[in-house]
């Protein structure tokens, strides 16, 4: 293989999306460059839309690791949306309980809350797998459901706010208790939540025995048993780690963003992060970047529908392209390498 | 909260631009932004830009639709330039959206048009850019409590929908009706009130059956709810979700009568389609838009009905019979003099219970009425669990 190949595989395949993507939009009648120019300056153009960005990115990377992170399993894990509502359900709780506690306390509180309830949602996904052999994919993607079902019965039942009358919410953290923003920016602190736990991670992935022994699990599960490793545990462990780092995006959302747990707990992040997980290759450092570009993309989405007339659509199309050129052309890539390789 | 449109804490809006570029020289990628710069708007000095925010798509036969024409309308004036944004949730993509409006646009007024949109995006926002105006739809101002360049627009669309409900009324023969609703809020029960008590002033014995999908979008449930419905012998079908279109295209699929809601749903049911509470938002955004380019002041809390001409019924369908459109329109002309009162005791809820007792009524702005929690004599229902 090349010797920048990791970097330079994903590097080709979003250069010829954006390619294919020109080809898309000059179908749809609209002017290809400009298109461009507003992708650009919508996501990453002025330091205004480079906070944009990277707001949208921050939920996507917690979310991302709850599939990346099974994903070194073999498990195909797709709760995150689940893992953020619960997380975000069970943060505000937390912080109403601790309403009259000194501020970082309760937001050390909520956080912990909501990642273990995340954490043991997906954690249980991977007891399920391993100890009754339900299928992880199906049991994830039903969490999701009763989730939100849970979420959406408390908020406009027992834990309403009578307040919030038109828009059922719970009882609100107080502002004092609310999540501030980085420096001087709008970018609130789930991006630097963001970062610090892609680090975290890769570092015990990396660095770790138990990083080797997931990857050994992950190789090949007989094999990991047969040299004595605690299966079963581990695959509960990084399920959980998973939907810890999900739920932890549930938090920011309560914390940072709505200061109420309510429906709009559930906009989507989970399903994105699956998407922004498999394009990083499950890697942790990788989602990193790969957060960013789709925070971009969707920051700038709304430019290309006010200066171009294109749908909201559009930018779902460019996300879908870029998706599916980085997983083919990895296939692609191994192939001509294997073809190299035997030829030499 | 007083309703009155002239209630005012008002704000001149100044189009000047406001809000410089703040830190160019983030990640060393400022440079760019000169090239891309932004949009000199001393040039447009009776020129007015309008954003538009909807939580839906455009296309929705719906909510959204119904801001996107009313959007259109005042975008044929040459001297508007009206941007919108669809698909956006009601997370912090709201504020970033409204924003990069404002920044990126020039935006002087801001509409967003999702009820979730206010409590906190709005009220965020609002503050950093003063001298933007951003008008919500929804009616939540408050002046005590909330910034002067904040302001709330909605419309009485229950008087529309109980119009329907005496179209409804005579159409249906089993004297069972159906009502899809999105969630048990006060805007929807009183909805439901309505519609139910206009039908019940037309045939006493007339029940309403009501469903609560649990989300304002959810086209499965709705098609569900639409068709068990029909198999217990509903003959009316009509609904309060974002998007209507489900539900009129399953009736009429079963070949049962339908009442629209929030734009003109005639052309998916061309057969059974009755009539349909619609809101007239091109006569709101154009007032509006004529008062900045004015420069005079906005009006931070607009409200009207029929009378003002913020809602209107859908066009009758051709099975509409007549002795119905002269009942209907009869009622419509109490609605435009302002004199019909719908919450006037004796009024019953359905558990048996008087809600309003004899001699008392509740007009139209009365704040009370806002706060709905209960369901009419004659709905087949519960607002909890």
């Amino acid at each position: 293989m090349l010797p920048f190949a990791p970097f330079l595989i994903p590097l080709v395949a979003i250069a010829l999306s954006l390619v294919l993507f020109g080809g898309f939009v000059g179908l749809a009648g609209a002017d290809v460059q400009a298109v461009y120019q507003s992708i650009y300056r919508g996501a990453f153009g002025t330091w205004f839309s480079w906070q944009n960005t990277l707001t949208s990115a921050a939920p996507l990377m917690l979310t991302a690791l709850c599939t990346a992170l099974p994903a070194r399993l073999g498990l195909i894990v797709i709760g995150g949306e689940g893992a953020v509502v619960v997380g975000g359900l069970a943060a505000a709780l937390t912080g109403l309980v601790l309403v009259d506690a000194n501020p970082w306390v309760a937001l050390a509180g909520m956080a912990l809350a909501a990642m273990l309830t995340g954490g043991l949602l997906i954690g249980l996904v991977g007891w399920l797998r391993h100890g009754r052999n339900v299928n992880e994919t199906i049991s994830s993607l039903l969490f999701n459901y009763i989730s939100i079902a849970i979420l959406s019965f408390l908020v406009i039942g027992p834990l309403r706010d009578p307040e919030t009358l038109n828009k059922p919410s719970t009882h609100h953290i107080g502002d004092t208790h609310m999540l501030g923003a980085l420096g001087d920016t709008s970018i609130h602190w789930g991006f630097g939540y963001g970062l610090i736990v892609c680090l975290l991670l890769w570092v015990l992935y990396k660095r770790t025995v138990f990083g080797f022994a997931v990857d050994m699990v992950g190789g090949n599960v007989r094999a990991a048993l047969l040299s004595g490793l605690p299966v079963g545990r581990i695959v509960f462990l990084v399920c959980m780690m998973g939907g810890a780092a999900a739920g932890l995006a549930g938090m920011v959302e309560v914390a940072a963003v709505h200061g109420r747990a309510n429906t709009s707990l559930n906009a989507g992040y989970g399903y994105e992060g699956i998407l922004i997980a498999f394009a990083a290759r499950h890697h942790p450092l990788a989602i990193i970047p790969m957060a960013i570009l789709f925070g971009g993309i969707r920051a700038s989405s709304g430019l290309m529908q006010r200066d171009h007339d294109l749908p909201d659509a559009t930018s779902l199309v460019l996300q879908g392209i870029i998706f599916i050129l980085i997983l083919a052309s990895e296939a692609v890539f191994a192939r001509l390498a294997k073809r190299q390789g035997s030829a030499a | 909260m007083d309703k009155k449109m002239s209630k005012q804490h008002d704000t001149p809006v100044n189009p000047k631009r406001r809000t410089t570029l703040k830190g160019l020289a983030g990640l060393g990628l400022g440079i760019f932004a000169g090239g891309f710069g932004i949009r000199e708007a001393s040039a447009a000095i009776k020129k007015v830009t309008m954003g538009f925010l909807y939580v839906g798509p455009r296309d929705d036969y719906g909510y959204n639709q119904a801001h996107f024409e009313g959007k259109s309308a005042i975008a044929k004036q040459s001297w508007v330039k009206a941007v919108d944004q669809e698909n956006v949730p009601e997370t912090i993509a709201v504020q970033k959206a409204m924003e990069s409006m404002i920044n990126l646009d020039g935006a002087q007024v801001i509409f967003p048009t999702s009820f979730g949109y206010f409590d906190p995006h709005i009220l965020k926002i609002a503050p950093k850019y003063p001298d933007v105006m951003f008008l919500h739809c929804g009616g939540l101002y408050d002046a005590s409590k909330h910034p002067k360049n904040v302001g709330s627009y909605f419309g009485y669309i229950d008087e529309a929908v109980y119009v329907s409900g005496i179209v409804a009324g005579h159409a249906s023969k089993t004297g069972k009706l159906g009502y899809i609703a999105a969630i048990p809020i006060p805007q929807v029960l009183r909805n439901i009130n309505n519609f139910t008590m206009a039908a019940r002033s037309v045939n006493p014995k007339i029940t309403v059956q009501v469903v609560f999908t649990g989300g304002w979008s959810n086209p499965v449930k709705e098609a569900e709810s639409a068709n068990s419905l029909i198999d217990q012998g509903v003959d009316v079908l009509t609904c309060h979700v974002d998007s209507p279109k489900v539900v009129v295209e399953t009736a009429e699929k079963r070949g049962v009568y339908s009442c629209g809601y929030h734009a003109d749903q005639s052309k998916l049911a061309p057969k059974g389609f009755l009539t349909g509470a619609e809101w007239n938002w091109s006569k709101v955004y154009l007032d509006y838009a004529t008062l900045i380019s004015k420069g005079t002041k906005i009006p931070n809390l607009v409200r009207g009905g029929f009378k003002e001409g913020l809602v209107k019924s859908s066009p009758y369908g051709k099975v509409v019979s007549a002795k119905a459109r002269a009942h209907a329109d009869k009622v419509r002309a109490q609605f435009m003099k302002g004199d019909f009162v719908v919450y006037k005791g004796p009024i019953k809820d359905n558990t048996g219970k008087v809600v309003i007792a004899r001699g008392k009524e509740y007009g139209q702005t009365d704040i009370w009425l806002e706060s709905m929690d209960w369901l009419v004599e004659g709905v087949v229902g519960r607002t909890k669990g």
